[in-house]
């Protein structure tokens, strides 16, 4: 078990790559994930029963089985009814499904925050339903959800990693290639791990920043 | 019919193994909570120095790096593990990191007077620990502990990757064998879901009886 510095060097490229990737889909799982997440929040308002209940349901079971799984069903089962998804764009739609029912309860704790007198007063101001939503009830009920997005934000970051198995050719993917190209696995899993806590240990300063920026969130 | 019911009996193996490993990794991850929990309110520094540590670099490094970690670089250091030992150790140690939080939030959350009370009644520190304040501690936790087992359980789906045969690897040989994908990955995710179930059932009749007699005690 040595170090090798050199070695070091001559892979950093290739990793520098998938970092790339690594960064680009959680980037777009983001956008995804929040999206889905108050799509599944305003569903669950819905007045139809039978929409808030089956979405419930939906965003419970995608809650209770494994990211892994999500990915190989959008992976190999959706090329058998004729959508034929490449790699990473199957690897977004999985981590923004996956973490979209996790910030679908940040929404709601937001929604349900807005005190009861801003529906009342938009009703007596003879808005309608989509204005209520965009000028009164989602402005207030936004930024501070903002801390706790962020923080399902970084920890879809930590699952990134799931994307090799079904072959995205990010960070951990590279790794493992240069790994079994050369037979040293020390240099690229380290390296691998010390970026993922490099990152990490950032972003828990920015989440600091956040929540002082946003104000009140609870813990 | 007779082929499916020998594929329906090679998933359920998978199963029992994603079952051992979750049950496995749940004891070592309710130690590791307790120790680092309990060490990041310790009295002496380096006690919680080396606790915040351990917490600090398992939630920054994903589980999925951990566990490449564990079972190839290890070796080089002298260490070779079974991928069922280097599951259990890389799920264990990164959910216990996770929980340990729970463990110091839930201390932390008994009420003042409770550790006055501990004083009046002249127990020692470890006494007032073990008598007063983790009986109440504990029933906080539970909710938070029974979330932190579906992880685990959705996290065992990684070790498929370190070719252990869980209900992932197996889902992976019926799609290979017969070039179904519907039906291997469909079952296996209903299964990863009803163990969900169980487990938050599970921790909900446990929260009921540990809560009894404890009316007026707590709100």
């Amino acid at each position: 078990m040595d170090w090798d510095w050199n070695f070091v060097w001559e892979i950093m490229p290739t990793l520098i790559q998938g970092v790339k990737i690594t960064i680009l889909a959680t980037v777009l799982g983001s956008v995804l994930a929040a999206i889905v997440g108050l799509g599944i929040a305003l569903a669950r308002r819905s007045e139809n029963r039978i929409v808030a209940r089956s979405v419930g349901w939906f965003a419970e079971f995608i809650r209770g089985t494994p990211l892994l799984v999500q990915l190989y069903f959008i992976f190999y089962v959706l090329p058998d009814i004729g959508i034929l998804l490449p790699p990473l764009v199957a690897g977004v739609i999985g981590l923004g499904l996956h973490y979209g029912t996790y910030t679908a309860e940040v929404y709601r704790a937001g929604i349900d925050n807005v005190p009861r007198g801003q529906w009342e007063a938009a009703k007596a101001c003879n808005l309608g339903g989509r204005h209520t939503w965009t000028h009164i009830i989602l402005p207030q009920a936004i930024p501070p959800m903002i801390p706790a997005l962020a923080n399902y934000f970084i920890a879809m970051f930590k699952e990134t990693p799931l994307l090799s198995a079904i072959t995205v050719l990010e960070l951990m993917n590279q790794a493992k290639s240069v790994a079994n190209t050369y037979y040293r696995y020390i240099e690229p899993m380290t390296l691998v791990g010390a970026f993922f806590l490099v990152i990490s240990l950032c972003s828990v300063v920015l989440l600091r920043w956040l929540e002082h920026r946003y104000g009140r969130i609870e813990r | 019919m007779t082929q499916w019911s020998g594929y329906l009996g090679l998933i359920l193996q998978g199963a029992l193994v994603t079952i051992e490993l979750t049950l496995m990794g749940s004891v070592l991850a309710l130690i590791m909570a307790f120790l680092a929990g309990m060490g990041r309110v310790s009295r002496f520094f380096i006690i919680r120095a080396l606790a915040t540590t351990y917490i600090e670099f398992f939630r920054g490094t994903s589980i999925f790096v951990q566990l490449f970690w564990a079972y190839f670089v290890l070796p080089f250091a002298g260490l070779s593990l079974t991928p069922l030992q280097a599951g259990v150790l890389a799920l264990g140690l990164n959910v216990g990191a996770y929980a340990a939080e729970v463990v110091r939030g839930a201390i932390l959350s008994v009420g003042r007077e409770q550790y006055e009370a501990c004083t009046a009644l002249n127990l020692g520190r470890w006494q007032g620990m073990r008598y007063v304040i983790l009986p109440q501690a504990l029933l906080v936790m539970l909710p938070t502990f029974g979330n932190n087992a579906i992880e685990l359980l959705k996290a065992t789906s990684v070790v498929s990757l370190i070719s252990l045969a869980d209900l992932t690897f197996q889902a992976q040989v019926v799609r290979s064998q017969t070039g179904s994908t519907l039906m291997p990955f469909l079952s296996v995710l209903v299964i990863y879901f009803a163990l969900a179930l169980i487990i938050s059932w599970g921790i909900r009749t446990l929260e009921r009886r540990m809560a009894r007699g404890l009316d007026g005690v707590r709100v």
